[in-house]
């Protein structure tokens, strides 16, 4: 309950638990929980125009999409939550993450992957996504104190010094593992799908892709683990107060720029495996991959609110399910109908559906 | 009357004013100057980014308003362009239709971003506009039967703008410039060769039309925009870059100068647009649309100086040919470092955007006025030098808590 | 007077390009009550926030128990054992009572004894310990920043503008706190406008104008004095509430 605000007027029945009418209670979900109004009226009017068993699938597609979309999401809205600072080479660690990770998969421990066992599998997976991780995050660290901090407060200059290092970080990419795809498979336990048996009735005969479950559940575990830092220790505390005021926090005696340093390393980490996962997905490695999905990322933490993970975790939801929709139904309008979701929450909400700071 | 013409903005500082002059020089005269194709793209590139630039520094520079969808209004008048020629055929009223449709539909788009801004602060609206200019680059590339898709769309121009075009019979007398100064740095005891190697016959035809009716829309843009900046219009966007609460508190509606500026910007950026279609013959996403191409804007923007105007000048004109002649540069360098493994990767010709990325943060950080505003600040530090400025009594300002 | 805890010679202080302090010299004697008295606009604000190292000082000294800490980082200051609550009481909105005060408690878990001292000052906090601080009334937010402040013993408290809004019951709880922390030898350097309040509390005090001391004494000096009232904050004694 800690992030979201509670300054809202809750509805006015008062205290006397009376049965509410479903016209107010859904009033009441849309001004007090709108994301999940949102989330709830997108589930259920792509359910009124596409066919049960398509719909299960995109909606788990979407998830998996939304998954890794929050894993590279979470990081910046952090960033720009606690230290107000735009970091528009984000995309730049996506890359970096999904290159590192896939070099790992694809050549250093490429022997791994091709055996059917999950396990011999994970000898290869793991080190992957840490590697991948790791890269990132260190990247961030020196990113950080050469190019974010002597920029700290100023927006006009994070922005483009940020342009400038993107830049750079992009054709450093090229410069080391050249200007080339690189395909990636997966590996071999994470490849193909899963059959639902024909015998059960609404489901049965469904196919499920077997990597996208895995990222349903890595991302769901890696939003926990994120909610029980926030919530429940010391240095969640200290991240959602820094979000409200950095001077009070400062005057309490925590030296900021510490906690500054470990949310900016961890949020680059966190894209770095978003990037890895998503080079998984797409079994594809292209320098820009990254800045394709700056998009994407930006919608969300716009959507989602700024500073927010569970608005991050919803927003990346609600980019993910719009994507494989209108990518069913009319796949050229997919990007459009994902600004304009954007746009339209905007307009509705202009500080995103959970609004944690106030800019 | 230079006054009047400048409206009262000079360049404050020799070495610019020697520069410019001679940026103009060859431009004005360019086609007499340069011989060859590869040196007029380069030309006409410079007038119409000078364009661009130029109404992207009202944005940037006075406003302090950071747009990315900037490129999506040159788009839009190009694209304008080349489809109503290819609706209605390589006539000029074809391109009035095609440009009038462009502004119109860049007034409203820019319109609707102008009072998005009210809903959002400026930090969303950085990024909001790079999401609206992705959908339409999207959206762009998507509908193949009328744009093209990512092959894009030739550009039939009129015959007076295109190559069989003679309006003069006789070849004109050109002097190219490079071989000039290349003849006389290695022969110089031979002039009377190095001048008959340097003379070219200049055959004017209608894309040489085309480029002049360019440098005139170019000096024209400029000039206006120069008005507007030193007009009391411009004077509140600069309020308004140093405190917009103050500016707001002082009874300026704030919201209306910053949507004015957005529309103004996308406007002159369309009419570019619609230009570069005309001289380029040739439109698609990546020329016009691009993220990068939008990176490049900023650069050329920040690099020559934001708020000065003049900036846009210097700046297009270096990153043109940085990226036109650098590459051949580093090409040059790069005969000496083969062989040396990782720096012959990175001073590899495709990674001259690597060299230019670490030019711009530096320059962000070393010297955030850019050129122009450096030149600036050290012409007038050797003013105050030679005439220091008369002190007196140190007038503290009275303290408001 | 007893010796000094805190000793700002020559202070000056901008706030970007404005100079607001032009050379304080004030002397916070340990263990007492110091109250910094001055009209709207003095620098008193701004006094306090350069002890803290938030606004930086471009003249003069800052001493804290003999170290020179004109130049510390904000969080060093703190750690030294000052702290600060400032005219906005700075309270986190969307942390609980709890985690404001956990938070505060930068040395660890809260010592239990203190908690319990703090509750029965503040009962409110306790009946709150587990909403959002944002939703407290404007005394019990006051409540909340002082209690943030002493949650750790603290050698110095540097408090701005405590009972500003206040009603008249809280006030007089707010003053019984300050008796109880005057008790345990805390020093501490008030900013306050309600002269009842201050006299009532304070030992020593300090007049500013204009970015700079004009006077400085003891209260009782003061309080018996009318015309220097008068003279220093332009108010008669009697006319004040």
């Amino acid at each position: 309950m800690s992030e979201e605000t509670t300054a809202m007027p809750m509805s006015d029945s008062g205290s006397e638990s009376r049965r509410r009418s479903p016209v107010e209670w859904l009033k009441d979900l849309r001004d007090n929980r709108a994301h999940l109004f949102l989330l709830g009226f997108m589930l259920l009017a792509s359910l009124a125009v596409i066919d049960f068993r398509t719909w299960l699938v995109l909606t788990i597609s979407g998830v998996a999409m939304g998954a890794m979309l929050f894993l590279m999401a979470s990081g910046m809205t952090l960033t720009f939550g606690l230290m107000s600072v735009l970091n528009l080479a984000h995309g730049a660690f996506i890359s970096l993450g999904a290159f590192a990770g896939g070099t790992v998969l694809a050549f250093w421990l490429d022997g791994f992957t091709d055996a059917p066992s999950l396990l011999t599998n994970l000898v290869a997976i793991v080190p992957a996504l840490l590697f991948a991780a790791l890269v990132a995050g260190v990247v961030g660290l020196v990113f950080e104190k050469l190019v974010i901090k002597p920029v700290y407060g100023d927006h006009l200059k994070q922005i483009l010094v940020t342009v400038g290092g993107s830049i750079i970080l992009m054709q450093l990419i090229e410069v080391i593992w050249g200007p080339n795809e690189i395909p990636v498979t997966r590996p071999e336990s994470l490849s193909g799908a899963f059959f639902v048996p024909e015998f059960l009735p609404l489901i049965g005969g469904i196919v499920l892709e077997k990597y996208r479950l895995l990222a349903v559940v890595l991302g769901l575990a890696i939003y926990a683990a994120m909610l029980w830092v926030i919530d429940r220790t010391r240095i969640g505390i200290l991240i959602r107060a820094g979000v409200e005021s950095r001077e009070m926090v400062e005057i309490q005696g925590y030296r900021i720029h510490l906690l500054f340093l470990g949310v900016f390393v961890a949020g680059s980490a966190l894209a770095g495996l978003g990037g890895v996962m998503w080079g998984m997905y797409k079994e594809l490695l292209t320098p820009h991959m990254g800045d394709e999905m700056m998009i994407s990322v930006i919608v969300v933490i716009i959507l989602g609110g700024l500073g927010s993970i569970r608005g991050c975790f919803y927003g990346a939801l609600l980019v993910g399910l719009i994507n494989l929709y209108i990518g069913f139904v009319e796949p050229r309008l997919a990007a459009v109908a994902t600004v304009g979701l954007m746009v339209g929450v905007l307009m509705w909400r202009p500080q995103g559906l959970i609004p944690v700071i106030k800019i | 009357m230079l006054n009047r013409v400048l409206s009262g903005d000079y360049p404050r500082s020799r070495p610019l004013t020697a520069l410019l002059l001679i940026i103009v020089t060859c431009l004005v005269l360019g086609p007499f100057l340069f011989d060859g194709i590869r040196a007029f793209t380069t030309l006409a590139m410079i007038c119409v980014f000078i364009m661009v630039v130029a109404a992207y520094d009202l944005m940037l520079g006075y406003t302090h308003i950071v747009s990315f969808a900037h490129t999506m209004f040159f788009g839009i008048g190009a694209y304008g362009v080349a489809m109503a020629i290819e609706g209605m055929g390589d006539s000029f009223g074809a391109i009035g239709v095609g440009l009038v449709g462009a502004l119109v539909v860049s007034f409203l788009l820019s319109l609707l971003l102008g009072l998005l801004s009210l809903r959002v602060k400026a930090i969303f609206f950085a990024l909001v506009t790079l999401a609206v200019a992705f959908a339409f680059l999207s959206l762009v590339t998507q509908l193949y039967h009328i744009t093209g898709g990512e092959d894009g769309m030739r550009v039939r121009v009129p015959r007076e703008l295109g190559p069989a075009f003679r309006p003069f019979e006789e070849p004109l007398p050109g002097i190219d410039l490079p071989t000039l100064l290349k003849g006389l740095l290695t022969q110089p005891w031979n002039l009377g060769q190095v001048w008959q190697d340097s003379l070219f016959e200049m055959r004017f035809n209608g894309r040489n039309v085309m480029y002049y009716v360019l440098v005139v829309m170019a000096a024209g843009v400029f000039l206006f925009l120069l008005r507007l900046v030193n007009s009391p219009f411009g004077r509140v966007l600069q309020a308004i870059r140093e405190n917009e609460f103050r500016a707001e508190a002082l009874g300026y509606r704030t919201v209306i100068y910053r949507t004015a500026v957005v529309i103004l910007a996308a406007l002159v950026a369309t009419l570019a647009g619609a230009a570069f279609a005309l001289i380029n013959r040739y439109v698609n996403p990546e020329n016009t649309l691009n993220f990068e191409l939008m990176v490049f804007i900023l650069l050329m923007c920040v690099i020559g100086g934001m708020g000065t105007l003049y900036g846009a000048i210097v700046g297009s004109t270096l990153f043109i040919l940085a990226q036109n002649y650098l590459q051949d540069l580093l090409g040059w360098v790069g005969q000496y470092t083969a062989g040396i493994p990782l720096v012959e990767n990175l001073l590899g010709e495709d990674h001259w955007l690597l060299w230019f990325g670490v030019l711009f943060v530096l320059s962000v950080y070393f010297f955030p006025a850019g050129v122009v505003g450096q030149l600036r600040i050290w012409s007038l530090r050797r003013r105050n030098r030679q005439s220091p400025p008369p002190s007196g009594p140190d007038a503290e300002p009275v303290a408001q808590v | 007077m007893a010796e000094p805890i805190l000793t700002l010679s020559g202070v000056k202080a901008d706030i970007d390009q404005y100079h607001i302090l032009h050379g304080v010299d004030l002397v916070v004697p340990k263990g007492e009550l110091t109250v910094l008295l001055g009209r709207n606009g003095a620098g008193k604000s701004t006094t306090l926030r350069t002890i803290m190292g938030l606004t930086t000082l471009t003249g003069g000294t800052v001493t804290y128990q003999g170290q020179d800490i004109s130049r510390w980082p904000t969080p060093k200051i703190a750690r030294a054992g000052i702290a600060f609550v400032p005219e906005s009481m700075g309270i986190f909105g969307l942390l609980t009572v709890r985690e404001n005060l956990v938070l505060a408690a930068v040395n660890g878990p809260m010592d239990e004894a203190r908690l319990q001292w703090i509750f029965d000052l503040f009962p409110p906090l306790k009946k709150f310990w587990d909403k959002p601080a944002g939703t407290l009334s404007g005394g019990q937010k006051q409540m909340l920043a002082i209690a943030r402040a002493v949650i750790e013993p603290r050698e110095l408290l540097l408090v701005d503008e405590p009972t500003k809004g206040l009603a008249p019951a809280i006030i007089n709880d707010l003053a019984d706190a300050f008796e109880q922390l005057k008790e345990q030898q805390v020093s501490i350097l008030l900013v306050e406008q309600n002269f009842n309040f201050s006299r009532r509390l304070g030992q020593s005090v300090a007049v500013m104008n204009d970015g700079a001391v004009v006077h400085a004494g003891t209260m009782t000096e003061l309080a018996e004095n009318d015309e220097l009232q008068q003279d220093l904050l332009g108010l008669g004694l009697g006319a004040h509430q």
